[in-house]
Parts: structure tokens; C-alpha cells; sequence
């Protein structure tokens, strides 16, 4: 237990893991979902605490990372044109697109701008009446409602040279398409906490009776990981598969429920594919009908466009849990976060940047040496 | 971007009928929506994203994350200037940042 002191609580950390330790008798293999999930264990040791018989399998959470490559093109083309300030988060400048990514478009002279929250867009957009200000409006139910609350604003206040390009993403229906795979290995999950703040528990229950299996709401500190493991290790050992919450304190059953409100106001849900992986039904939000007039894609006209993933990129099968990153051929020779060919080299949040950051020893001695130094 | 912060309310005011919060995350302090937790006051906790406070958070649990978040660094990854990191990690010169607000 070598990295058992970076813990907050030692003491508490020791316990868990001990009573983890004592728990298990058979090998399992759980899912984390979310992508800070996965950089917290790595970052941690966390996966290298636990006994050989649990496995940790990183799941597709991460937003950045499932952005589909079209809809990035998207975002370039729309933050290139000179009449547009094009607003988005700062885990998004570097997402390659089919040739390029945002901070090479405003190098190209585009006015993109990095925002902390989408209301500092619509801020800009009343500053600046006579531009066309664009929000890329990407993520998890936990920002689709930020997201959802400001085109609301837009059209309260008549802001009209503000819309949105949006690719929102849903966690359950991502949940189920990884456990009808014929290839899932997965037996239990950790859901992601900060989803749940807002959506509450409701979508679960259904889920893990009909797949049989354990779905435990969990936060993404150190401790809360090792108690979310703890309870669904416990679930699988005693052959239950419950709903359970190890993140009360944030999560509670209903969720925000003025926020699942708004997003039913706004969006519509959709099928939506995700990078790498492909379209899975139902797991999206579009524009609903009545706010058009705010959605980009309808604005400015980006049909037709080509896009092309580099061939050697496996992020699509790291995304799903089927192969771990160093396990791809590119890692850390051709991909780094230098010079990433995928999405999940670049986002703070995806599983090739843990593993570059934090296992950089787990690479052959060779493609370690060729590596460039990150930090 | 999916790190949700907790922080303390110092401030509340209505803007443009909606109504908006001054929070402190541990130093750093930043404007906050709370139309989705509208009965937030003034020295209560909230776990904040994007700028929107989210669910409510007790005092002891919001100062552990925050502490935890600092030594981690965490906290400079979420409020830092994101075009220096991306020019960094881009392995180029930071372009001049452009204020926005
Ligand atoms: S290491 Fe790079 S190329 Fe390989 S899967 Fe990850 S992002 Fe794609």
C-alpha cells in the first residue's frame, strides 16, 4: 500500500481498502464512468490498492472525449468565419478536429474565446450586438443544465445574436449500450456523482434489474471511490444488484429537480453518436423545436462537411473499456498530449491523458524515452 | 470541465430577473447562478459547475473537498488561465489573452 499517505484520510483510506481486501473471493471487473473518476484512480494508485481480483475498467464519461469529430468540424468551421466570436470551455481548445482544433483557429486569426460559464457568453453576445457570439454547448447532464438555462435566458431577454452549438450527451443509455455489447465484461458499475446531483437515482433501478447488475452513485475523491468499490464489491459478493448512493452528501434521490425541468423545457432527447464509439440511441439532447432560433447548426449552414478519424487512433475501444490506452500502438510515440491523436489524449478528463500523465513508467522503455515530457 | 467545486455563498443579488450569487472557492471568487437552488443563502455551501450552483453541501464535507482540491492542484486546472495550458501543452508561446469579461 505504497501511496497510502497521498491520501486525505489515511487512516479512513486503510480501512476501506482493508475491508475491501477482506470482502472479496472471486474476481470482478466494474466500470467507472467518469472520466474524473478515472484520473482520480489513476492519479492515486487507487487501482494498484486494491486486490488483483478487482479490475477497474474505465468508462466512455468523459465529455470532451465523446464529442463527436464532426461535431468539432463543426465548431471549426463555425469559429473560423469573421462575423462569429465562438465561446467555449478550455478543455475544448485542443481537441483535434480533421486537421486542426480551436486554438490553431484563433493562431488563424478566429476570435475564439474561453468562457468559465455559458453566461459569460450570452454576456458577451449583449456586448457585442453587431457579432454573432456562439456557445459550444458540449457535456454530461451535469452541464446540460448551465447550458439549457442560458439559451432559456437568451430568448427571455431577446438576446438574438447568441445560439448554441449543441452535442449534449446522456450517462444511461451509454450505461445500457455497454452492457448489450456481446463483448462487456463489466459486472458492476460506479456511476457518475455529479450526474446524479441533477438527475437523482430514477434511471437506474430499471437498469440494474434488467442487467443484473450493481450501480452504486459515487463521488471522485480518493475515499469516495474506495467506498463506491466497497459497496459494489459487497453487492456482487453477496449476488445483489442494487441501487445504492456513497455520495449522500451531494446526491440525493430526486436530484436538482428545477434543473430536470429546465432540461426538459429545452431539449429534446436524441440519438446521438459518440466519437469513437458511434451512435447510441436516445443518448442525447438536441434544441427543442420551439428554441430553433438559438441553435447554431440551424443558423450558420454546416451541413456537408467530411470528417476523417486518424486510423491509428483506438480511442473508441479505450472509451468502451476494451483496451487500455498504453495498450494502443500510438501511445506515447505518435499520441501525446503534444501532439494527440485522439480526443482522450487532450481532455483533462480522458483515460490516454491519465495514464501519459500518471503511468508514464508502464510504457516500454523505449516509446518512454521518445515521449516528450509533459510537465 | 466536469469538476464541480464546492464554495461558500458571500453575496446574493438579482441580475436581469435572475438571481446570482458571489462565491468563494477557497480563495478564488467567481459569479454564480442559483436559479436551481434558489433557497441557497448567504454562508451556505453549494457544489458549483460551469458557474451554476448545483446541490447543496455541508460546511465540513465542502472544506475536506476544497483542501483536498488545492493540494491537488485542482484547483489552479479549473480556474487557471486555460489558453496558457493549452499553449503549453501545444508546446508554443501563450498567445496574449483576450479578457472577455
Ligand atoms: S493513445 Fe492516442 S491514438 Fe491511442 S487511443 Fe489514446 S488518443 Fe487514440
Amino acid at each position: 500500500m505504497k501511496y497510502i499517505d497521498e491520501f486525505q484520510d489515511p487512516e479512513l483510506a486503510r480501512r476501506l481498502l482493508d475491508d475491501i481486501h477482506a470482502t472479496v473471493t472471486r474476481p470482478w471487473a466494474l466500470m467507472e464512468v467518469c472520466g474524473g473518476q478515472t484520473h482520480s484512480i489513476i492519479r492515486h494508485g487507487i487501482d494498484q490498492l486494491l486486490p488483483d481480483k478487482i479490475e477497474l475498467i474505465h468508462g466512455p464519461g468523459c465529455p470532451v472525449c465523446v464529442t463527436p469529430l464532426e461535431v468539432i468540424d463543426k465548431a471549426l468551421e463555425i469559429a473560423s468565419r469573421p462575423e462569429v466570436i465562438f465561446c467555449s470551455f478550455g478543455d475544448m481548445l485542443r481537441v483535434p478536429g480533421t486537421g486542426r482544433d480551436l486554438f490553431q483557429v484563433r493562431g488563424e486569426g478566429g476570435d475564439v474565446r474561453v468562457v468559465y460559464s455559458p453566461l459569460d457568453a450570452l454576456r458577451i453576445a449583449q456586448q457585442n450586438p453587431d457579432r454573432e457570439v456562439v456557445f459550444f454547448g458540449i457535456g454530461f447532464e451535469t452541464t446540460a443544465p448551465p447550458n439549457a438555462m442560458t439559451v432559456h435566458q437568451a430568448r427571455k431577454l431577446g438576446i438574438p445574436n447568441f445560439s448554441m452549438l449543441v452535442s449534449h450527451v446522456r450517462v444511461p443509455p451509454a450505461i445500457e449500450a455497454i452492457m448489450s455489447s456481446p463483448s462487456c465484461r463489466v459486472q458492476g458499475f460506479l456511476a457518475a456523482g455529479h450526474v446524479c446531483s441533477v438527475m437523482g437515482m430514477g434511471e437506474y433501478p430499471e437498469l440494474a434489474e434488467r442487467f443484473r447488475v450493481p450501480i452504486v452513485v459515487t463521488g471522485f475523491e480518493p475515499l469516495d471511490i474506495l467506498e463506491g468499490v466497497r459497496r459494489t464489491v459487497r453487492q456482487l459478493e453477496r449476488g445483489e444488484h442494487t441501487v445504492d448512493n456513497a455520495y449522500a452528501r451531494a446526491v440525493r434521490a430526486e436530484g436538482n429537480p428545477a434543473a430536470r425541468a429546465m432540461l426538459e423545457d429545452v431539449f429534446d432527447v436524441t440519438d446521438r453518436a459518440w466519437r469513437g464509439i458511434g451512435v447510441i440511441p436516445q443518448s442525447g439532447w438536441r434544441l427543442a423545436p420551439k428554441y430553433r432560433a438559438y441553435d447554431a447548426e440551424h443558423r450558420f449552414s454546416v451541413e456537408g462537411i467530411r470528417t476523417q478519424e486518424p486510423a491509428e487512433c483506438r480511442s473508441g475501444e479505450v472509451l468502451q473499456g476494451l483496451l487500455k490506452p498504453h495498450e494502443c500502438e500510438a501511445f506515447g510515440t505518435l499520441c501525446t498530449p503534444r501532439t494527440p491523436l485522439g480526443a482522450t489524449m487532450v481532455s483533462s478528463e480522458g483515460a490516454c491523458a491519465a495514464y501519459y500523465l500518471y503511468r508514464r513508467l508502464d510504457m516500454p522503455a523505449a516509446k518512454a524515452q521518445e515521449a516528450t515530457p509533459v510537465v | 470541465m466536469c469538476l464541480a467545486v464546492p464554495g461558500r455563498v458571500l453575496d446574493i443579488e438579482e441580475r436581469d430577473g435572475t438571481r446570482m450569487a458571489t462565491v468563494d472557492f477557497g480563495g478564488v471568487v467567481k459569479e454564480v447562478c442559483l436559479e436551481y437552488l434558489p433557497d441557497l443563502k448567504v454562508g451556505e455551501y453549494a457544489i458549483v459547475h460551469v458557474g451554476f450552483a448545483l446541490q447543496r453541501l455541508d460546511e465540513e464535507s465542502a472544506r475536506q473537498t476544497l483542501e483536498l482540491f488545492a493540494e491537488l492542484g485542482l484547483l489552479q486546472e479549473e480556474f487557471g488561465d486555460p489558453w496558457e495550458t493549452a499553449a503549453e501543452a501545444a508546446g508554443s508561446e501563450p498567445v496574449e489573452e483576450v479578457r472577455n469579461q
